[in-house]
């Protein structure tokens, strides 16, 4: 069989054409962000006669930033056909510790962040473990350790409080501008690495078929465990940045990421089923969902029904992405 | 690929080839059922061997043993003459086993690149992935192994199963494997593919590797064995250079067969059409007309994935025609959804072929899979009347010989891969449908049950129902229809009748339709 260099590649479509059938959920959930960011400005322009200043931008950003680090942390785990409802618990128990120990130096600072972070991967590594050893549902297992991780948030600090050091915010969330998209970037760094790793790859394959990923050599329990760590430390550093701009620690206020998480991952058109879909999706999810309170904000509806409204976005969202999907498919 | 030479042919001491790996003794349950009972199997380095049998005469057991996917309860397994206990299948490959297996391993929502290299990515010196060279590296690899026409930025699960069974062959053969194991390897390819395959196999084998095949279709096994191995009920029967097809049905049914294709009656010359299809258009469905009457099998051949399978799914109301005109009994029908086809006015049936994803529900008992589209007729009130239903279950497992003791309790997994095929016929045949469109469910069948489904067919149509037939066997096709439409891109290109089907003919005419373009 000489290996022939003329021959012709056969290419069903083009490179673009492929993305765009294979990534249609990505590319849906960036048109969703787009689509709120503009209705947002457009109110807002409406409202206030005049641009986003930094500040809007600033808020914007640092409102959206622990949930989109939560999002991504949720999309591998989703990636692998799990879920992980602990991601309130981690949250609650890295911020209650940090909240409850840093001082204002540089060095307590720098080293209650790699604590808060150890916090989670070790969090992650005890839900990993009982997933992949025990082989017990991860919707079972992140249920029983939500209910643990918050209780020893509440043990650690029973009634709100703490402290965060103000200069933490100045790194963590700038007030001048959206400075703090430049996490997001190196989150992205961190994905696009990451999409480039064996890990990686085993965590498609595992979401693909396990059993297949298996039998062509991929270990799946160690990568099992190693995506609950990924997991657990990206939601602890969502949890830093949420301490960071509420300058203070709650044990009882990360309970809406774990909806939240679950549903930037669907708006970010990840599937369910595993194996399917992009981190990418998931940050524009995160930020489309942030952007819906201040969006009613502007157009003059009550808070109270920010969760009914952030709800029907969902909805929307989810019919609109199986109408793309269907004529996608169609095409194709 | 790196060159292992097999030290043993090469040195010349060695008078024949070498055992390249053996088992002897070997035995293995699952629950309650013996699969394999001290069971023998050896082949030898430079030869092609062939593994045959029954549905659930062991072969794939053996196969998953010997790949070390499956542990022996008791034997011993000797692979180049050494005795080993195979912890895994990685274990299996190191030692140069390679497995395709019956169930596919690819990867679904990953390209077909990603699949090809799997744990073999290009890396860069950061060693990071290089997701852009995949494309190319997939695409020398393909043309290595002298495969046209698959991009390998397409997701496998939008190829069709002979490609993906393609591209599953060629990533075993990417590992260089010295014994070489292919369970049912052309059940899923068309004529092509199969002689791609065997191409590649006659390769193999003139290197000095051992290759062992297991196949349902008689003519592959002469065509390219050099020894066969019959197994029967789990049990070893023999091994031989030759054996004609009658004594090979003898030896692994235990019964013999006198002839494998049945007399096909001849449908009345006035009989009434049963289904009239004009200009069907829709998905890789282009203008399509055809007509079937009671008491016929009309045959749909052509090359394999020419939109035979679309036909079947439009006219079964599974996808949705754009245009044309469906006439059941000489009244124009609109099909939405399979319900309607169902329906017991119009009586449209589909049997489809791939029995694991889209018929049956393999952890549910016989009698809840064959009563599914039934079960209003056999319920009051929404409530299921088991008495009733368990009356009609009883009379179709006799009728189709379907061997299960235990209707209500027995999963439908546990059956052989004939019997849940029968399973599934004997679904649809309980809804009593006039026209069922038959789509290549002889496929991974063995020799006994798909003489059992010919005389059904014939019996079908002497109760004056119209078939319509799709196999991936042409043989088969040849022998089984009064008629055979050749279908090219969705289009019909050609029609065979009566005597002039056979199957040098039907390839001929597939060939020739598809020359044209």
């Amino acid at each position: 069989m000489p290996p022939s260099e003329t021959q012709p590649r056969f290419r069903s479509r083009s490179r673009w054409g492929h993305f765009s059938v294979q990534q249609a959920p990505l590319l849906l959930s960036f048109a969703i962000l787009a689509g709120t960011f503009g209705v947002y400005v457009g109110l807002f322009v409406a409202n206030q006669h005049h641009f986003l200043t930094p500040f809007e931008g600033q808020s914007i950003v640092n409102t959206a930033l622990p949930l989109v680090f939560a999002a991504v942390g949720q999309s591998i785990v989703v990636l692998t056909r799990g879920i992980d409802l602990s991601v309130g618990g981690v949250m609650a128990l890295t911020n209650t510790i940090v909240a409850s120990n840093m001082h204002a130096s540089t060095g307590s600072m720098v080293a209650w962040s790699l604590i808060g972070l150890v916090i989670g991967a070790g969090a992650g590594l005890v839900n990993g473990c009982l997933i992949a050893f025990g082989r017990l549902q991860p919707i079972l297992v992140t249920l029983a350790t939500l209910s643990i991780y918050t209780g020893l948030a509440i043990k650690v600090l029973p009634e709100p409080g703490g402290a965060i050091p103000v200069e933490y915010t100045k790194y963590m969330a700038n007030v001048n501008g959206p400075w703090g998209l430049i996490y997001v970037a190196g989150l992205l760094l961190v994905w696009f690495v990451f999409r480039r790793t064996p890990f990686g790859v085993a965590v498609y394959a595992i979401g693909n078929d396990q059993a297949a990923a298996r039998a062509s050599g991929i270990k799946v329990r160690p990568a099992k465990v190693g995506v609950y760590v990924f997991a657990g430390t990206l939601y602890s550093a969502g949890a830093l940045f949420f301490s960071a701009t509420t300058l203070g620690g709650d044990a009882t206020a990360f309970d809406p990421f774990i909806l939240t998480s679950i549903a930037a991952v669907v708006l970010g058109g990840i599937s369910f089923f595993g194996g399917r879909g992009s981190a990418v999706g998931a940050v524009a999810g995160a930020f489309a969902l942030t952007l819906v309170t201040p969006l009613l904000f502007q157009a003059n509806v009550n808070q109270l029904y920010t969760d009914a409204f952030q709800g029907l976005f969902l909805v929307l969202a989810v019919v609109l992405a199986g109408l793309v999907g269907r004529l996608v498919s169609a095409r194709a | 690929m790196t060159e292992r030479p097999v030290q043993t042919i090469l040195d010349g001491t060695e008078p024949r080839t070498s055992r390249a790996i053996e088992a002897s003794g070997v035995s293995k349950h699952f629950g309650g059922v013996q699969a394999l009972r001290s069971a023998s199997f050896s082949a030898d380095f430079g030869e092609v061997h062939a593994l045959v049998g029954e549905n659930g005469a062991g072969k794939s057991t053996m196969i998953k043993i010997l790949s070390a996917v499956l542990a022996p309860d008791e034997g011993t397994v000797r692979v180049k003459g050494d005795e080993v206990s195979l912890a895994s299948p990685l274990e299996a490959r190191r030692l140069g086993v390679g497995t395709v297996f019956q169930e596919l391993t690819l990867l679904p929502w990953m390209t077909v690149a990603e699949n090809l290299l799997l744990g073999n990515e290009p890396l860069s010196r950061t060693r990071l992935i290089r997701r852009r060279q995949l494309p190319a590296r997939a695409d020398e690899i393909l043309a290595g192994y002298g495969v046209e026409g698959i991009d390998p930025l397409e997701l496998v699960a939008s190829l069709p199963l002979a490609q993906r069974q393609t591209i599953e062959i060629v990533r075993t053969l990417l590992r260089d494997p010295e014994i070489l194991f292919l369970d049912e390897p052309t059940s899923a390819l068309g004529e092509r593919e199969v002689e791609w395959l065997f191409g590649l196999v006659r390769d193999l084998r003139e290197r000095g590797r051992c290759i062992i095949f297991t196949s349902h279709r008689w003519g592959e096994v002469v065509n390219i064995a050099d020894r066969i191995t019959v197994f029967r009920n789990g049990e070893f029967v023999t091994t031989r250079e030759h054996m004609d097809e009658a004594e090979a049905v003898t030896l692994m049914t235990g019964r013999t067969i006198e002839r494998m294709y049945p007399e096909l009656p001849r449908p009345a010359q006035d009989a009434e059409v049963a289904l009239d299809v004009r200009d069907l258009r829709g998905a890789r469905v282009d203008g399509v007309s055809f007509q079937v009457r009671r008491g016929e099998i009309l045959g749909v051949g052509g090359l394999a994935g020419q939109g035979q399978r679309d036909l079947f799914m439009t006219l079964f109301a599974a996808r949705r025609p754009s245009g044309g005109e469906i006439s059941v009994g000489g009244k124009r029908v609109r099909l939405r959804n399979p319900h309607d086809a169902i329906d017991a006015r119009l009586g449209i049936a589909l049997v489809p072929e791939d029995r694991k994803s889209e018929g049956l529900m393999l952890p549910l008992s016989v009698r809840d899979n064959l009563s599914l589209v039934v079960l209003s007729r056999v319920s009051a009130g929404g409530i299921v009347r088991r008495l009733l239903e368990n009356r009609m279950v009883w009379r179709m497992v006799e009728r189709l010989q379907i061997r299960t003791r235990r209707v209500a309790v027995q999963e439908v997994g546990t059956l052989s891969g004939g019997n849940q095929q029968k399973v599934l016929i004997g679904r649809w045949l309980l809804a009593e449908p006039d026209i069922m469109l038959l789509y290549d469910i002889t496929r991974g069948v063995d020799v006994g049950t798909k003489h059992d489904i010919y005389q059904l067919m014939v019996d079908l149509i002497r109760e004056g129902k119209a078939l319509l037939f799709y196999s991936s066997d042409t043989e088969e096709m040849a022998h089984v229809c009064h008629r055979v439409l050749i279908m090219r891109e969705g289009r019909i290109a050609g029609e065979l009748a009566g005597d002039e089907i056979d199957a040098e003919r039907l390839v001929a005419a597939a060939l020739k339709e598809h020359a044209a373009v």
